[in-house]
């Protein structure tokens, strides 16, 4: 049921590399969001270190979850509401499904959520003969062509305006046009239909909070609002790191998640829910059900040096920035999460050798870290998860991918600690490059593993002398002098 | 006045093999001063092909050869951002559980410093009398920008070289898309990622595009070689030392 690709991460990334449309789609969104954020940063009004006090709430939230979590289900299920803890993606689909049976639900209404996406909670919904709308605008759009999200918030940036006006006028019988208002309107007046039917309503949740009991979710387009308020069922689905102790905490973070995820100061919605309708409201839903999930969480909260990895909240702004994302799109990570945030956590959840290209292809540039909201360090992590792929660890279950790699470093480790060694290296690699030299003095096709280098680019070859070669001899010269 | 400075030079292993001029270039510029230079014989590389690639173990390797050889340096200095940012950032990291090699990792760290960096911080120097005539680029590599911070160093010392310009290219501080192995094991990727940095490039009208590592200048290079462009790639350090090849 859930759609996994990691391992198509080469051919997916050429074919995005391909794609006149989305090569412009991702750098509009780059230049628009990637350049944007940096400045909304620098403008908080506590400069930009404001992003490590909200590391520092992060990390101290996802090292007391168990506590956290404890006090947000008391106080929702004080209200009527229901928790169920997830173990995993089965458990969480399970239980929504049989919640949806219960009610003979038909339709379901869906605000944008990567956990639901995570879990693949709309195949089993399909499989199941329950229909699921999704009802933000980019994630319709994606729905109606039988696509996946590409981008964490813009889940639609990879097609054109034509591309959904052929959409809507075959999906949705109207006339075909270009025109974004008149597209909106008719998403508009579908949506709001399946609003009014639904049976049930989905959500994800941005991040809840233990003190007051409540989730927190925003959207800039109202739709959470109406999906979570008008079914008589609402179910919403965390994350289980996704909590925070304090309300108070909610206003650092949600102003940086604005900047990260839109540039915006703050979404155009914000909903707390912390259970159903209570007496005396106006609307609501009757039932309340919260799906916490862990799905792989706790063995990146055991493991002290991936931990940091909980404090993510799923904003998309490293997307905004990151070179090969900016180039690949989305689709090539094959998994919920894409870009940095994907390369990372992909890798922890589905299996680090299964997911190996994801934290392998990327340039280790760092500009997700300067982009992220709460101060991740996601080239450390990186770096850590090709660690694991050279030397292997059981505790993640991960075998070493590459043993002529392995070894041909274990040679130059002895190499590089030896001068004399070193020098007979270079000069291997001088007379083997001779065989390669054009006329120009330039190499332009390289054998082996050294071949991808000259798809594109020539190089230099080794000097005939190296510098400590030439250096030296020059000292020599001195000290005759 | 700086008869008694004394620098010990860190040649990066690209410039070592492949660009040896641009370490004379580095020597140059430290005649220009007055200020010694050393080269310890057994330098080889500061690890970081072993420590990207997830080879930790070859990595440390590397880097305790490196604390031997350059462990009583006074000052360090190294003609790249990104092998800087190896021993300063990641050497603690990669010996952190190491009683023995922490410290003296630690203390390597503090002694070692970026070429670019070292004259505009430390020397307070921006003008070397240096003289180019034509109009310069300059690249941010990541490592040096991101991983230790130099921004406006080497642009001080740029705009101080007589006859020549200097121009912005657009998205300067963007990956030029080397990332080491990363260039060899995904060429597309590496290569897409390039073909902007090249369009920003050529919009610059720049004769030259210059910088502080010379894994990026190779990457740079290399296309610009493969699609005949006249467009130069010129270490920091060979523009500095008056050279105009």
């Amino acid at each position: 049921m859930i759609r996994i690709n990691t391992e198509n991460y080469r051919d997916e990334a050429i074919k995005g590399i391909n794609d006149p449309v989305l090569q412009k789609a991702l750098a509009d969104l780059q230049v628009r969001f990637g350049r944007g954020t940096a400045e909304a940063y620098r403008n908080l009004p506590e400069g930009p270190g404001l992003r490590r006090k909200a590391h520092e709430i992060r990390m101290k939230a996802v090292e007391n979850l168990d506590i956290l979590l404890e006090r947000l289900s008391e106080k929702i299920r004080a209200r009527g509401g229901h928790v169920f803890f997830a173990e995993d993606a089965d458990a969480a689909v399970k239980y929504c499904l049989e919640t949806a049976r219960k009610h003979n639900v038909r339709l379901a209404v869906k605000g944008k959520s990567m956990t639901t996406e995570e879990i693949g909670l709309n195949n089993a919904f399909a499989a199941a003969g329950i229909e699921i709308a999704e009802t933000d605008l980019g994630e319709y759009i994606i729905q109606l062509a039988g696509e996946h999200p590409s981008h964490i918030i813009a889940p639609a940036i990879h097609k054109t305006r034509s591309e959904i006006g052929l959409l809507f006028s075959e999906k949705l019988k109207i006339p075909f046009t270009t025109d974004p208002e008149t597209l909106t309107r008719a998403a508009r007046k579908a949506l709001r239909e399946k609003f009014l039917s639904a049976g049930m309503g989905i959500s994800g949740c941005n991040i809840a909070c233990a003190e007051t009991g409540h989730i927190t979710v925003v959207s800039n387009e109202g739709n959470i609002r109406m999906s979570t308020t008008l079914p008589k069922v609402h179910v919403a689905f965390m994350g289980m790191e996704r909590i925070t102790a304090r309300l108070s905490d909610h206003d650092i973070l949600f102003r940086l998640l604005s900047r990260g995820a839109a540039v915006q100061k703050m979404a155009g919605y914000v909903s707390y829910i912390g259970g159903p309708r209570q007496a005396g409201h106006a609307d609501g839903p009757d039932e309340f059900h919260l799906v916490i999930i862990d799905n792989g969480r706790t063995k990146i909260l055991a493991d002290e040096e991936f931990r940091e990895m909980l404090c993510c909240i799923r904003c998309g702004a490293c997307l905004n920035v990151c070179p090969v994302y900016g180039k690949i799109g989305g689709h090539a990570y094959g998994y919920a999460y894409s870009g940095p945030v994907g390369a990372v956590v992909t890798p922890l959840l589905v299996g680090i050798n299964r997911a190996k290209d994801l934290c392998l292809g990327e340039t280790l540039c760092g500009a997700c870290k300067d982009a992220c909201p709460v101060d991740i360090d996601l080239p450390r992590m990186l770096l850590l998860l090709r660690s694991k792929l050279a030397d292997g660890d059981s505790k993640w279950n991960a075998g070493r991918e590459n043993t002529g790699e392995k070894m041909l470093y274990g040679i130059w480790s002895e190499i590089v600690q030896r001068r004399w060694a070193y020098d007979a290296m270079l000069g291997l690699s001088r007379e083997g490059s001779r065989l390669f030299t054009g006329k120009d003095g330039m190499i332009s096709s390289l054998p082996f593993f050294l071949q991808g280098w000259t798809e594109s680019r020539d190089m230099k070859p080794p000097a005939r002398k190296s510098f400590m070669r030439q250096w030296k001899k020059l000292e020599k010269q001195r000290r005759v002098k | 006045m700086n008869n008694n400075r004394k620098v010990t030079l860190f040649i990066q292993c690209i410039i070592d093999g492949i660009y040896p001029e641009v370490g004379f270039a580095v020597v140059r510029v430290f005649e220009k001063l007055g200020i010694g230079v050393e080269c310890p014989a057994e330098q080889t590389c500061c690890g970081q092909p072993a420590f990207n690639s997830g080879y930790r173990k070859d990595a440390k390797q590397a880097a305790e050869h490196f604390i031997n050889v350059f462990g009583d340096a006074e000052t360090i200095v190294c003609p790249s951002g990104s092998c800087v940012n190896m021993v300063r950032n990641h050497y603690p990291e990669l010996l952190k559980d190491d009683r023995k090699w922490l410290p003296r990792a630690l203390e390597t760290a503090k002694r070692t410093f970026e070429l670019s960096e070292y004259l505009v911080d430390v020397l307070g120097i921006d003008d070397l009398g240096a003289s180019y005539g034509g109009r310069i680029t300059y690249h941010d590599s990541c490592h040096l920008m991101r991983g230790i911070g130099v921004k406006e160093q080497p642009r001080k010392l740029i705009k101080k070289i007589r006859n020549a310009e200097f121009v912005e290219m657009y998205d300067s501080d963007r990956c030029c898309g080397f990332g080491g192995a990363f260039s060899v094991k995904y060429p597309e990727i590496s290569t897409a990622i390039l073909e902007d940095k090249i369009k920003n490039i050529i919009s610059s009208n720049a004769d030259v595009v210059t910088g502080c590592d010379m894994g990026c200048l190779m990457n740079i290079q290399g296309i610009l070689s493969r699609k005949r462009l006249s467009i130069k790639t010129l270490h920091i350090a060979q523009l500095l030392a008056g050279e105009s090849i």
